[in-house]
């Protein structure tokens, strides 16, 4: 049988430029380009490539351009191109279509949807540049109220407080496991984390020992298959994070095949080399609410207080009191993790088909959590989808304490959001063990370039509370009177809490 | 209860015309001054001011001189052009707004905002004033203003200042805050000196300013500025000018030029 | 016109003043009218208003309860909740002339109630009085439409109305009640109708606040306060910072001045350089009470039944002045209005950003640094 499936995209090469150096084979990782020395000619696998950029890029003489691929099936409104290929690729192969980062379909975006408000006239904007503007958030439980010795002017605390995470800008590294990613890019991260003052997520994978001298502004995971952890990976950790699921892949487990667990990983995780590592879809400790609480109060006891404990979940139809519960079963923050979330490696039929948007999502679980009166007892941390500082600000705005950036960071490291990820070849150095690959990305240059997404972001929010006319992020948390809905329905604007435009 | 406004009482003493101002509104006596100036008067003397706003608002007048007794207004002096005016009493927020030339001597303190904007001219205070004074002063040619205060001065002084003098003597200090100055000192400050005659704590410098050794010329400005200032109020300016002071100056001319990136720019 | 509106607008460029004295004599009304038509230019006439400390002396351990009523049916519908839930000890109409500016719109009637020992008792009802009297008003307030609770504290109460200062103290005679803590406020709204219940002072018990300025923070502390069982349903943002000193005082124990930490906490950077152990008290206030925090400018008076407390911004964006004689504390927008009415002023000052100035019967007054 004919194999009629159109390339998605095609690598042109302008003959007279091309110094026939070789150099676009060896950099591309996906065997796209290819040269016959007999007979001196060149084949391109046009069907092989996945628009990394990485061999036009690395190209001495600029001479290659990837294009999107002319030749498409007769244009149909339903049984698009997509729909097609991928019931070509099932029919080929009777496999589940495993894809990476996060949903491509076209669901609207409600941060594209909301606006944010700024003075004119009857209240002063603040200039950020020059006026203190604050940006520092605590992630944890607080205390409903504090207890305060008072005598002439001295003042003593006399409420104990729970452990917080100090955050200098609530935007935190997500969660990517060593193995799903390089060391490099862990180290990227740890470092601009530790220098911005903010942290990073380990992921399920563990703490590379390159990490220990950030470890302080490292949060360590907790997931279902249990890798690494072990009582001095917790307490070498700021705070703990359980895994219940993650926004790209909610309800399911995840795997990390034999081949990619190589002797670092293999110690990292502490399991066999070359074994796969399989994270199940629920931990088998965890089967309702109380069973959560049990860990964490075992995980609490084991770092003897010391460490905040964090719940991660799925944004999903019932996140609402999903949320409520894991507050309520002690853990300090809840992370919800958007319909939009990235991932290395997903069924793409769950990537694109479960969960909610991030932001009905804390709009719905500040305003519960508010509702039973405990909104203090644990941070909402969100995440999934967050793009930029005016994402950031309206997460926050919708209730958020902090959020926590994936995509956003691997794209600030050089990831062009080719979505291969689960291969293991990224090209860029991220997405790999390849020991050449992985020489792609200096982690100082990774470093300074996270760190200054950070920076960047933050002075961008600052500016954003400088035109509210606050002068500080708490003020914005949950300030929904900041934002307007422009072109959102009734209950989509009951859900999120905001007016429409012009009311 | 009505408290009715009260019509101006105007008489004559020697060269000077006094008006009381006792519950007269605003716009009323700023209008009589205003006429009385269009017909040839220099000298005014007002008495029982009370908060009456705008005085002297944009006149323009090099060899006017306006005595105010009692409380100054909002906005004394915004956009005059040249009068002189000695406030035997204190000055609300906006003394010397956007003030182009012309003197202001206020006997007693200054709330926020004093001299905020101010192109020219010179406002000596004798006592303490508020928030955000010398906000955005600047310079313009040979237009340099010069803002000197006998007490202390709150948070933010000299913010965004572009050019211009401010001296600071702290003569007198207040109980709950000793310090010359307040918090963010001269924050965003990309032009103009302020000159402070204490020892200034590096981390009270805001955004973009530094401290900086006096130079010569530098003392040469403070012996006239000081000189005067204490002409104004009898005070021994050698005595005054005896002591050390700390210079605040700008990093730079354009201290945010960092902080933008074009998307395009690699 | 009353009618019930969701939490929303702002109140802007206001002018504001108080006056405590320190011996608890009491005093006419006439120095604070004359203190706020200092101000007038502050002001666009639509909205005034006054509250006095001590005014009912024979009434004072009574609730006193100002309404303001649309009309008939909303009287009736609120006097049959108020029979059932308080013992009504005297009522009457609160004594008003008409005054050509102001539009007799309300029916403005005074309660003297108590609650009876028979609820005390019954375990559906709040545990704390003072709590259950705040329900009574939250419910009148949201349930019947066209009444308006304008105050709700003992031997106090709120005179208030659309209009200029100087007309609403002549449509009300405040100038023959006498107290001994008065504040006033003068509006300059913005995007807000003005109306009755929309005017300051605010009240909930023995709480007052007038404000001038922007509370630019409002959607958070007015959903911290939901939190907390508070109801926002008025139209301006002053409210929240009544029912913040209710909360944090009244309910949660904490002084004046920690309020005012938590209220108006200085920037981390001060706190770092804080000595311990008033770096982690510091610390976990703002912790703690970060919801809580007003931001945006603002100048506040905040009176309670034997305090009065001026409070700024953190950066100070709204003007504030206090000042003391030998027997009275002023606060006020502009020092012109306290020299009005005071002749031998001992002290005056402006406090410094985010420092309550705290008045209180026999006592020094205070400016409390924390910043
Ligand atoms: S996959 Fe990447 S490196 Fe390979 S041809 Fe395509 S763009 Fe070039
Ligand atoms: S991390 Fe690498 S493989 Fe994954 S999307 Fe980015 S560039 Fe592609």
């Amino acid at each position: 049988m004919v194999r009629n499936f159109p390339p998605d995209f095609v690598v042109r090469v302008d003959k007279e430029a091309c110094i026939n150096c070789m150099r676009c084979i060896r950099e591309c990782p996906f065997g796209v380009h290819e040269y016959d020395k007999e007979k001196k000619r060149w084949k391109r696998h046009h069907d092989k490539c996945v628009a990394c950029l990485r061999c036009a890029y690395m190209c001495p003489t600029q001479a290659i351009s990837i294009e999107r691929s002319p030749m498409e099936y007769s244009p149909h409104p339903v049984w698009t191109n997509r729909v097609r290929k991928d019931i070509k690729t099932q029919a080929e192969t009777g496999a589940v279509i495993l894809t990476a980062m996060g949903n491509e379909l076209p669901y609207m975006s409600y941060f594209d949807r909301l606006v944010l408000d700024a003075c004119q006239v009857t209240n002063p904007s603040i200039d950020p540049l020059r006026e203190p503007m604050e940006l520092r958030t605590y992630i944890g439980r607080k205390p409903e109220k504090v207890e305060i010795e008072e005598e002439d002017s001295s003042i003593r605390l006399r409420t104990k407080l729970a452990p917080n995470l100090k955050l200098e800008t609530p935007i935190m590294f997500a969660h990517m496991s060593y193995g799903s990613i390089s060391i490099e890019a862990h180290l990227s991260m740890a470092r601009a984390a530790k220098e911005v003052g903010t942290y990073m997520g380990t992921g399920e994978g563990g703490m590379h020992v390159e990490l220990y001298p950030y470890a302080d502004h490292i949060i360590t995971q907790v997931a279902s298959g249990r890798f690494a952890v072990h009582e001095e990976y917790l307490k070498r950790g700021a705070a703990i994070e359980i895994k219940i699921g993650q926004g790209a892949k909610p309800g399911i487990g995840g795997h990390l095949p034999g081949k990619k667990v190589t002797e670092e990983i293999s110690r990292t995780r502490m399991i066999p080399e070359g074994s796969d590592a399989i994270s199940p879809a629920p931990h088998h400790d965890i089967y309702s609410i109380e069973d959560l609480s049990r860990l964490i109060y075992a995980l609490k006891e084991a770092t003897r207080y010391k460490k905040p404990v964090f719940v991660k979940i799925a944004a999903v139809h019932n996140v609402a009191p999903i949320a409520v519960g894991i507050i309520r079963a002690g853990a300090d923050a809840v992370v919800i993790d958007g319909f939009r979330a990235g991932t290395g490696a997903a069924p793409q039929v769950h990537r694109d088909h479960h969960g909610i948007p991030i932001e009905a999502a804390i709009a719905s679980v500040d305003r519960r959590l508010r509702e039973e009166g405990i909104r203090h007892w644990g941070s909402i941390i969100a995440s999934g989808g967050i793009r930029s500082s005016a994402d950031v600000a309206k997460a926050i705005a919708l209730g958020a304490d902090a959020v926590y950036i994936g995509t956003a960071a691997l794209i600030a490291l050089g990831c062009t959001v080719c979505k291969k990820c689960y291969t293991g070849k990224c090209a860029w150095g991220i997405a790999t063990q390849d020991p050449e690959l992985r020489k792609r990305l200096d982690p100082e240059e990774g470093a300074r370039r996270a760190a200054n997404l950070l920076r960047a972001w933050s002075h961008e929010l600052k500016e954003i509370l400088g035109a509210l006319g606050l002068n500080s992020i708490e003020s914005l948390r949950s300030n929904r009177d900041r934002l307007r809905g422009v072109g959102l329905s009734e209950p989509e604007l009951r859900v999120l809490g905001v007016k429409p435009a012009g009311e | 209860m009505e408290i009715p406004l009260r019509k101006a009482r105007v008489s004559r003493e020697d060269e000077f015309v006094v008006i009381d101002a006792k519950g007269v509104h605003y716009r009323e006596l700023n209008e009589l001054i205003n006429e009385l100036v269009e017909r040839g008067e220099r000298k005014l003397r007002l008495l029982n001011v009370n908060g009456q706003r705008y005085i002297a608002d944009g006149l323009r007048c090099s060899d006017c001189y306006i005595e105010i007794h009692g409380v100054a207004g909002d906005d004394l002096a915004a956009f005059a052009n040249g009068p002189t005016i000695v406030v035997y009493g204190d000055v609300q927020d906006g003394a010397g707004n956007t003030m182009n030339a012309g003197r202001i001597i206020v006997h007693g303190n200054g709330t926020d905002i004093i001299g905020h904007s101010m192109r020219g001219g010179e406002i000596f205070v004798r006592g303490h004033v508020g928030y955000r004074v010398g906000i955005h002063m600047k310079e313009y040619r040979e237009q340099v203003p010069v803002l000197v205060v006998g007490g202390t001065a709150g948070d933010f002084l000299g913010e965004y200042m572009a050019g211009g003098r401010i001296v600071i003597l702290g003569l007198e200090r207040l109980e709950t805050y000793p310090e010359i100055a307040g918090e963010w000192l001269a924050t965003g400050i990309h032009g103009g000196a302020i000159y402070l005659r204490d020892e200034v704590d590096e981390d009270k410098l805001g955004y973009g300013a530094k401290t900086e050794r006096l130079s010569h010329s530098d003392r040469r400005f403070l012996s006239e500025a000081v000189g005067k200032f204490c002409s104004c109020f009898s005070l021994n300016a050698e005595e005054v000018l005896n002591a050390e002071f700390t210079k605040v100056v700008p990093k730079s001319h354009r201290p945010f030029a960092e902080m933008y990136s074009d998307s395009k720019e690699g | 016109m009353l009618q019930k509106l969701s939490c929303t607008g702002y109140v802007r460029m206001c002018g504001l003043g108080g006056i405590l004295n320190r011996y608890g004599e009491r005093m006419p009304g006439r120095e604070i009218i004359r203190m706020s038509c200092m101000m007038r230019d502050r002001y666009d006439g639509r909205g005034g208003g006054f509250a006095g400390y001590g005014i009912y002396p024979r009434y004072a351990e009574y609730y006193a309860l100002h309404l303001f009523f649309r009309d008939e049916i909303a009287k009736e519908r609120t006097e049959e909740l108020l029979k059932d839930r308080v013992a009504i000890i005297k009522d009457e109409p609160v004594p008003m002339r008409r005054v050509k500016e102001i539009p007799q719109e309300n029916i403005v009637w005074r309660y003297f109630v108590e609650v009876p020992h028979r609820f005390r008792d019954r375990r559906e009802y709040l545990e704390k009085e003072e709590d259950y009297i705040t329900e009574l008003v939250f419910t009148i307030n949201d349930c019947i439409d066209g009444a308006f609770v304008a105050s709700s504290g003992k031997n106090m109460g709120v005179f208030k109305a659309t209009g200029m200062p100087d007309a609403v103290a002549e449509m009300y005679k405040v100038e023959k009640y006498r107290a001994y803590c008065w504040i006033t406020h003068g509006r300059f709204p913005t995007n807000t109708p003005g109306w009755w219940g929309g005017a300051h002072p605010f009240n909930l018990l023995d709480w007052s606040v007038v404000h001038n300025g922007e509370i630019s923070s409002y959607g958070t502390n007015r959903r911290y306060l939901e939190a907390h069982g508070y109801k926002c349903r008025l139209l301006t943002d002053t409210e929240v910072v009544a029912y913040l000193f209710d909360l944090l005082v009244r309910r949660q124990g904490l002084s004046m001045r920690t309020a005012a930490v938590a209220l108006t906490p200085p920037f981390w950077k001060q706190i770092e350089r804080m000595p311990e152990p008033k770096r982690s008290a510091f610390t976990a206030l703002r912790m703690t009470y970060s919801q809580a925090m007003l931001n945006g400018p603002f100048a506040v008076i905040i009176t309670n039944r034997d305090t009065m407390v001026g409070l700024n911004d953190r950066i100070k964006l709204r003007p504030l002045i206090a000042a003391s004689s030998e027997d009275c504390v002023y606060l006020a927008s502009e020092e012109a209005a306290i020299r009005e009415v005071e002749n031998d002023i001992e002290k005056l000052w402006a406090p410094r950003a985010g420092n309550p100035v705290i008045a209180r019967l026999n006592e020094e007054v205070r400016e409390e640094v924390i910043h």
